[in-house]
């Protein structure tokens, strides 16, 4: 073997340790069948009375003005299309986004938890992606916790009179985050590591997760303002009729 | 569309694609494995091994996991449906505005 060779072996043999060692992968849903059954019980009960306001502000929305429809069916478009797409990130590996920040701005954050529900359903159906039995701790920080930040951040906002892009932006950007941070927050609580306990466990999880999201909730951000920006030059009407632009 | 608004949206969605494709190109020994089986990872790590009680309902009836060009399809599905609702909407929308002006 040559010197070359040999450095050359070394490098590869220090590369396959280090990547032993790295978080290999990262998950945006909690998998199938890894929360014990209690607590997939508590948050599918916790998610309960925020689908049903949900639904029934969906079901107001539509009675009063059926404009409404083309917006609600573009904000669950919205997640559908966001929340497929996987994007390799810093930290070499890939995770995706929510989406949900869209439909929290425009229709508040109950509505969107049904849109989410059903997206959440569609993955863990036909993908294996998340599951039927964390479906309710995954619509928790993905349909409902996100896109109440989402929605109170937006609305903090638009108080301080901020340009609206900026808020949207924001909005967006950390609903997104925050699912990732309610997510390891779950996984924390079901698995309290020995030495910690439930704080120890949550700050390791989020290690794992913060630094993947990071850059994709800033693309979430982006395409979210990118679509506003797209709505706001050719549906004044619609947006109007959610109260998202003031009557002029 | 005003013109600022095109150019704000260029320039938007490329810093978006640029922040997409960088890593692929700085880390290009990374794995950028799947994101599924992921926190199941950190998960062994803390609580030691574990073994999931439930299996994905799919995976149940075919006795095995979903092949990785299905897989993939089916994600392809997801985001058709999505962009199809878009540009339909989008489609309607950029159309009527243009005979709302011819009203005025």
């Amino acid at each position: 073997m040559t010197k070359k060779e040999k450095a050359f072996l070394r490098a590869t043999v220090a590369f396959t340790i280090l990547f032993a060692t790295a978080p290999v992968a990262n998950a945006m849903h909690i998998m199938e069948g890894y929360l014990p059954v209690a607590f997939c019980v508590t948050w599918g009960i916790i998610c309960l009375p925020f689908l049903a306001a949900g639904l029934i502000s969906l079901k107001k929305r539509v009675k009063e003005n059926r404009k409404t429809i083309t917006l609600i069916a573009m904000s669950g478009a919205f997640i559908f299309v966001i929340s497929s797409l996987k994007i390799p990130s810093v930290t070499g590996s890939c995770s995706h986004m929510t989406g949900t920040g869209l439909g929290a701005i425009l229709l508040g954050p109950a509505a969107v938890s049904v849109l989410g529900i059903i997206v959440l359903l569609f993955q863990a159906i036909l993908l294996a992606h998340g599951g039927l039995t964390t479906l309710g701790a995954n619509t928790f920080s993905m349909a409902i916790a996100g896109p109440l930040v989402s929605f109170g951040l937006y609305k903090l906002c638009e108080k301080c009179k901020l340009n609206r892009k900026v808020s949207v932006f924001l909005a967006a950007f950390l609903g997104d985050l925050f699912t990732y941070c309610v997510t390891s927050i779950q996984l924390a609580l079901a698995y309290p590591s020995e030495s910690g306990g439930i704080a120890a466990s949550a700050v390791k999880f989020l290690g794992v997760f913060a630094p993947t999201q990071l850059p994709l909730a800033v693309i979430e951000g982006i395409l979210t303002v990118v679509i506003v920006i797209a709505l706001e030059s050719y549906a004044r009407p619609e947006l109007k009729a959610v109260g998202f632009l003031k009557e002029v | 569309m005003a013109k600022k608004n095109k150019k704000l949206i260029l320039g938007l969605l490329i810093v978006a694609v640029l922040i997409a494709f960088i890593p692929l190109f700085a880390l290009k020994d990374a794995e950028f494995g799947g994101s599924d089986d992921a926190g199941s990872v950190m998960v062994e790590e803390i609580h030691g091994e574990y073994e999931p009680w439930f299996t994905p309902v799919l995976e149940t009836a075919l006795d095995g996991e979903l092949p990785g060009e299905v897989e993939s399809m089916l994600f392809c599905v997801q985001t058709g449906i999505g962009v199809g609702i878009i540009a339909f909407v989008m489609g309607r929308f950029v159309e009527r505005k243009k005979w709302m002006k011819d009203e005025e």
